[in-house]
């Protein structure tokens, strides 16, 4: 009799611990040791963007809404603990040749003369923490609420919320005094008193974002085996069923696009301490495409995948920015019509039918586990 | 008098000012004409359709260097010739396009979307490569430059007399293309049922090309107008696209008459804003309040009503 390791309730299948074993392994320990620390300081910065992956994929993988504001939330998110770092880097005696000692440099280039109000809270540390998730989830809470209320979904959602990162960005290059404009916030120092520039400083803060991703990871891992996620794949695959079951679809869409934007604000604010400014140049609608493309190229329904396609497409883009940075906007494109054309589950999906059967002979796994997902026959609803 | 202007002066402002707003909506109303077709009709969402505009508007580029280097006495005439290359080339490009990727992925928009997004940074690396970063100016005509003289301190430039026309001529024959004709009633069917359609005898297939290719095509066009008030960089296009959707949705996708109206709203709205606010305020505004309007009235501001 085949033996049954699967439990499609289980939290987490034996398969699913040797996953996340590889990956902690390969972030923990192979990275810190390979590379080094220039490199390493640069795979934390694709660490955090593994954070708007792991969101996508429970939010557009699972839930099939796609959001091409992620970078609005990933801008937030840093730019709420850049405002801390910021003010804290402004002691009245570091910037004592201003004409305002003890604000920001770049309001005393633009003729501010006191603090804005809606920069006084970030004095203090306890309330950037706070901040950084809460700002992100409290505007996605309000577009989600207007827009799942009413029905408002594909691609409606998507040109709106691309429209969000166009309008943050022009905004924050437009409002120069108080957001330091196109430059961003920049010559961040310490934390809490802590030097963030040494190598030490950023070696720890690498293993504090991996770290961070993984546990991320762990809650998605729940979120996505409860109840609540089957109910997320259900509501992609047949809203209306969902529906007229008696479920308040657009509850469950409002969680899955607030906790999105959390885990984006978690992985700004990462994203700002390793690498020690940030600017409106990540908020707008190039890198928030961008990161969906990470997570497509990963595998829209893996968590696993959509942090290997991550670092993968960003080490890619690194490398080729370096040598040859002509060919990588064409490598791009031909990325992004790729992953839609030919292989819609990305690394996943390649993984899953060529490299899984070998695994689960290795581990002793006869059977396919309940629930597989693919995505490449989704069709998403518009307006109604 | 206000801020030190007279009266008259003020009224002069308001008219050019309302006059630059107009040529705001001409250029926003060509652009959306296209894409009220594309994803207003075919329900497609094309991200590199301002990359079609910008290949229009190279096309005009080449066009006048062409004229200028071997009809150096026909130039008066290369800006039509012009907009007719720019047309044909930029709807011939969007029928390939149809042919190789958009067929494929019309059960999936969003997966749509993000092809036509890599065929953006795509076109404009070609475009990159072949013309340079640099921006490109195209030369006009003696008779498309200068200015009319209304009244004593009212200047109304001549190129803008010629975008406007030009979008009108267009509106109309876009009107008269999908309301009209044979061939409108043939798209609106397969829009609303394609099994159906396919039934009557309708080719959905090629319906599907020509549309797209005419929605290229009027894209091209509006590249092809916008070469007279500025300049052609290779990233141009992905400037205008948020826009753009935006005055499509805005006006409800569908509607021809939403996309003019709306087309309309948005363009005076940030010219009068323009003038009591820096550009980039009036920008966030108005963008702002599209998409709280949006977010009370999903369906945009005019509604075919359609039974599905």
């Amino acid at each position: 009799m085949s033996k049954i390791v699967m439990n499609s309730n289980a939290f987490m299948t034996r398969k699913d611990v040797v996953c996340f074993g590889v990956l902690a392994v390969l972030l923990l320990a192979v990275f810190p040791t390979v590379l080094d620390p220039f490199r390493l300081n640069l795979f934390g910065k694709y660490i955090t963007y593994g954070f708007v992956a792991l969101g996508l994929v429970l939010c557009w993988g699972d839930t099939g809404i796609l959001s091409l504001g992620q970078g609005v939330f990933f801008g937030l998110g840093g730019y709420c603990m850049a405002m801390y770092l910021k003010l804290e880097a402004s002691t009245v005696e570091a910037t004592k040749i201003q004409s305002t000692p003890g604000i920001p440099d770049f309001m005393d280039w633009n003729q501010l003369t006191e603090l804005p109000y809606i920069w006084k809270p970030f004095h203090h540390l306890g309330f950037a923490i706070v901040a950084i998730p809460l700002v992100p989830v409290v505007l996605a809470l309000v577009i989600g609420f207007a827009m799942f209320k009413r029905r408002v979904g594909g691609t409606y959602f998507a040109i709106i919320t691309q429209a969000l990162a166009s309008i943050l960005t022009i905004l924050i290059i437009g409002q120069q005094g108080y957001t330091g404009g196109v430059n961003g916030i920049t010559d961040l120092r310490t934390l809490d008193g802590w030097d963030i520039r040494t190598d030490g400083a950023k070696l720890i803060l690498y293993f504090g974002s991996a770290i961070l991703l993984l546990a991320s990871m762990v809650l998605a891992q729940f979120i996505r085996r409860s109840k609540l996620g089957r109910i997320l794949v259900a509501m992609r695959d047949k809203e209306d069923r969902v529906r007229f079951s008696g479920y308040d679809v657009a509850s469950f869409k409002i969680f899955v696009f607030c906790f999105a934007a959390a885990l984006a604000g978690i992985g700004g604010a990462m994203f700002t301490l390793q690498v020690g400014f940030m600017s409106p140049s990540l908020v707008g609608i190039v890198p928030s495409i961008e990161m969906v493309i990470y997570c497509a190229v990963g595998g829209r329904t893996s968590i696993f995948g959509a942090i290997y396609g991550t670092l993968l497409v960003n080490y890619a883009r690194t490398t080729f920015s370096e040598d040859l940075p002509q060919v990588w906007l064409f490598a791009m494109g031909a990325l992004f019509i790729a992953v839609v054309m030919v292989f819609p589950d990305g690394l996943a999906g390649i993984y899953r039918r060529y490299v899984d059967p070998h695994v689960e002979r290795l581990l002793g796994v006869t059977r396919k586990p309940a629930g597989q997902i693919t995505t490449s026959d989704t069709a998403s609803a518009v307006v109604e | 008098m206000l801020f030190g202007y007279s009266l008259g002066d003020l009224g002069s402002i308001m008219a050019m000012q309302g006059f630059a707003g107009l040529i705001l909506f001409s250029v926003f109303l060509l652009m959306a004409l296209g894409l009220a077709i594309i994803f207003g009709q075919m329900g497609v969402i094309n991200m590199a359709h301002g990359e079609f505009m910008i290949l229009g508007a190279y096309v005009t580029y080449l066009n006048s260097q062409a004229f200028t280097a071997w009809m150096p006495s026909m130039f008066a005439a290369s800006f039509a010739v012009g907009i007719v290359f720019a047309f044909f080339a930029a709807g011939l490009a969007g029928m390939f396009v149809e042919w190789a990727l958009i067929r494929h992925l019309y059960k999936r928009p969003l997966d749509t979307l993000l092809a036509t997004w890599g065929l953006s940074l795509i076109m404009q690396q070609i475009f990159r490569s072949i013309f340079g970063a640099r921006e490109v100016g195209v030369e006009l005509p003696g008779w498309m430059m200068g200015s009319v003289s209304a009244s004593a301190s009212i200047d109304i430039p001549i190129n803008g007399i010629i975008v406007m026309v030009l979008t009108l001529m267009i509106t109309i024959a876009v009107y008269l293309l999908i309301f009209r004709s044979n061939w409108g009633k043939q798209v609106r069917a397969v829009v609303q049922n394609r099994g159906m359609a396919s039934a009557v005898g309708i080719d959905t297939g090629r319906v599907d090309r020509y549309t797209f290719g005419i929605g290229c095509g009027i894209a091209g066009v509006a590249g092809s107008a916008f070469t007279m008030i500025g300049s052609t960089s290779p990233t141009a296009g992905q400037l205008y696209i948020v826009d753009t959707f935006l005055v499509v949705v805005f006006g409800g996708a569908g509607s021809l008459g939403g996309t003019i109206a709306s087309a309309f709203t948005i363009s005076q709205a940030r010219s009068t804003l323009e003038f009591f606010l820096s550009g980039s305020m009036a920008q966030v505004v108005v963008l702002l309040a599209v998409v709280g309007i949006l977010m009370l009235r999903p369906q945009g501001l005019f509604v075919l009503k359609v039974r599905r």
